[in-house]
């Protein structure tokens, strides 16, 4: 179309339109909330009113010993939560989609089907069955170990300030593996038959065809997976929520910035909420999961090369 | 025409509202509670009893789940859409309640002259001068024992801490029965059941908690060190895997008859009573040395009071006074044996576990949980502080001394008497 042939463009009333329902709720629902949130955390109270502070509450956070001993903990442990994901999850969910693109693989679909379905139940029922699974005292877990011999390996891994994290980690990753294996799946069926073809023609199959074909094309696909673990994990609260309590036990082992900034905010036992308390870690969780995803957005997906077929 | 029509279905509308508005006097009360495990005797009891003699007021009992009563039901005062009736925590979480205008003075309600200074202390003001909670219950800690078990081998009732210690070894000896039914995954027994339990006998209940509230003790005195000695040997009595035992398990564990001694609260009595097939008994934490005066925990538990945004406070009051009553003392502790009353109205309860645990109130002195006073209003915050502790010393990861150390700095960190 070219400027001489329509010299007064109409106005596009449309675009607004469709548009205003998705940026009125999300503003209502979402925008606002966030700023309600950063705004809470520049203040304090005192004497029963909302008293300005500026970044104080963010000086006590991370300078007050307990208040960062109990920040810096529940920050290593998430990274440590997002490290498993990544080191478990993603790869698994990428050789799990492999072996389900291959076309000589039987009952893909049962497959498909059975790694897919932890990820639509809720939290509270995953967190009770693995509770339950791994319970010394009723658990399938020993029972099983004890029928191979091993059951010298048993622990009770949720009990013990050394494997709980990693215990939990894996069982997110157990319930979770659906959607990397999903997304890359659909970025494998994607790759075109003639690229394959051509690949087949000059003697590229099998595992390199998978290394040097397959894998660049869904390079991007990865990218989108681990911006959202990335996001998913900082965010995550639910599961050790219900499987160890709002004091994550033991020892704050579990402890991570959902259930640090929950136990702030809302108080817990004799403890009072401290909302603006609360805010301030709300508001460092936001700017960290911020500084991922630009860091994601600014300096690899523009690197992150395309092909278009 | 057309707004002549108009105008009669509106003044129709008003009046059909007004005619269903007058039907709906019946005053409603609805009642905020942790205690979700009595849904069933609020509802088949309680309520009825009370809505029999108050004809007009209708009774919600609506509780929320323990751990997160706290959260929600601050949330829900601040939104505006709290019950009419709170169900009150002791001290601190219903004091800071009442300063924020969330839950009415009660202090010259008629049903409040039936109870005792120290019934209300849990629930007054610093100075002692307001109430803002009518007390409903105690709770009394202790040890409930499988008595086919003690037969079995030949135990007796422990009186001291060392034929305590004696009887859990031979327990383990014998191999049948998990000596002590505890785990530490949930935290909260290990302090509850286990530092508070025992502890009274250490620090001399009220003496060593006033003490300690007025900074002539710390926690790193030998009293208050010493209990967590005690725990740490608990641990060679524990279930296999007791690190990861949540709080059911072990009432299971005690229930199913696979465990011999239970550290208790005399909560469980109800449910145990339920489920448990064997005979059960109980003692109270057994003393150091025989001879010495017993000290137990009798612990101001739980109370109601009235949101003073109610619309019907009226009706509330007349809740709240029949809570005083001596119909409600008597219906509530027979309904719910292991929660005393209060009140100083003469109950008689049915109950003999909750008989044996009531009657050490005769013989030993009573005193409340050493953290819930003053001691826990700030941060870090004691009361969760000594969850962690204790859990952590059952557990094995943290020495006495340590645990003790560090709760001592984190107190002195915010309260002027430790400063």
């Amino acid at each position: 179309m070219s400027a001489s042939e329509q010299k007064k463009k109409p106005v596009r009333w449309h675009i607004a339109v469709f548009l205003a329902p998705a940026v009125l709720i999300y503003t209502a629902i979402m925008i606002l909330p966030l700023f309600g949130t950063l705004q809470l955390s520049l203040f304090r109270e005192v004497d029963q009113s909302q008293v300005f502070v500026g970044f104080d509450n963010f000086r006590i956070l991370f300078g007050d010993p307990r208040w960062s001993e109990s920040f810096w903990n529940a920050l290593f442990n998430n990274t440590w939560f997002f490290i498993i994901h990544m080191l478990v999850q993603n790869p698994l969910g990428i050789l799990f989609a492999a072996l389900l693109s291959s076309p000589k693989l039987r009952f893909s679909v049962f497959y498909r089907t059975a790694i897919f379905v932890p990820t639509i139940l809720s939290f509270v029922i995953v967190g009770f069955a693995w509770k339950l699974i791994l319970s010394p005292l009723w658990g399938i877990a020993p029972d099983m170990l004890d029928a191979v011999g091993l059951k010298s390996l048993f622990a009770p891994w949720l009990g013990k300030t050394e494997y709980a994290l990693t215990t939990l980690s894996l069982i997110s990753v157990w319930q979770f593996i659906g959607i990397p294996m999903m997304l890359i799946y659909a970025a494998l069926l994607s790759i075109p038959d003639e690229v394959l073809e051509a690949a087949e023609c000059d003697g590229i199959t099998g595992m390199s065809q998978f290394w040097k074909i397959k894998l660049p094309l869904v390079l991007p696909s990865i990218g989108i997976i681990s911006i959202l673990t990335f996001v998913g994990n900082f965010n995550a609260f639910d599961l050790i929520y219900t499987t160890q309590g709002a004091l994550a036990g033991p020892d704050y082992a579990t402890d991570i910035l959902g259930t640090f900034l929950y136990r702030t905010f809302f108080g817990f036992q004799l403890q009072i909420g401290d909302p603006n308390m609360g805010s301030t870690i709300a508001s460092v969780m936001f700017l960290i999961i911020l500084a991922g995803v630009s860091l994601y957005l600014f300096g690899i997906q523009t690197r992150l090369r395309r092909y278009q077929f | 025409m057309k707004s002549t029509s108009l105008k009669g279905l509106l003044l129709a509308s008003t009046l059909l509202c007004s005619i269903g508005y007058a039907q709906a006097q019946d005053a409603e009360l609805t009642i905020e509670s942790w205690r979700n495990d009595d849904l069933e005797i609020w509802q088949s009891k309680l309520i009825p009893a009370f809505e029999a003699k108050h004809p007009g007021i209708k009774v919600k009992f609506t509780p929320s789940a323990p751990a997160e009563y706290n959260a929600v039901l601050n949330s829900k005062l601040e939104a505006g859409s709290a019950g009419d009736l709170i169900t009150c925590r002791p001290f601190d979480a219903s004091l800071a309640l009442y300063e924020d205008g969330h839950l009415a003075a009660v202090t010259d309600l008629e049903g409040m002259k039936n109870f005792s200074d120290v019934a209300k202390s849990g629930w007054s003001t610093d100075d002692g001068s307001v109430q803002f909670c009518v007390p409903m219950a105690s709770v009394i800690h202790g040890f409930i024992y499988n008595k086919d078990a003690f037969d079995e081998l030949g135990l007796s009732v422990p009186q001291t801490e060392a034929e305590l210690f004696a009887a859990l070894d031979k327990i383990k000896e014998d191999g049948n029965y998990v000596p002590m039914a505890m785990g530490t995954n949930d935290q909260w027994e290990a302090a509850t059941m286990g530092y508070q339990n025992i502890g009274p006998n250490y620090w001399k209940g009220e003496e060593g908690r006033l003490a300690l509230i007025k900074g002539d003790q710390k926690l790193t005195d030998d009293v208050w060190v010493q209990p967590y000695e005690t725990l740490a040997k608990w641990k060679d009595y524990l279930g296999d895997g007791f690190e990861a035992q949540t709080y059911p398990d072990s009432q299971n564990m005690f229930t199913l008859g696979r465990a011999a001694i239970y550290p208790a609260g005399s909560w469980e009595i109800s449910g145990f009573n339920n489920l448990a097939d064997f005979k059960m008994g109980a003692f109270p934490p057994p003393v150091r040395n025989a001879g010495d005066d017993c000290y137990i925990s009798d612990h101001t538990d739980i109370a109601i009071g009235m949101n003073p945004k109610t619309a019907n406070p009226e009706a509330a009051k007349a809740f709240l006074n029949w809570v005083g009553s001596e119909e409600f003392a008597t219906l509530y502790a027979n309904s719910l044996p292991g929660f005393f009353s209060l009140s100083n109205h003469d109950v008689k309860m049915d109950d003999a576990l909750a008989q044996e645990f009531v009657s050490w109130r005769g013989k030993c002195n009573s005193t409340i949980r050493s953290t819930y006073q003053i001691l826990s209003r700030g941060t870090p915050n004691l009361e969760n502080e000594t969850w962690n502790a204790s859990a952590n010393v059952i557990r094995g990861t943290e020495a006495p001394q340590d645990a003790a150390k560090r709760l001592q700095d984190g107190l002195a960190s915010w309260y002027e008497n430790h400063k």
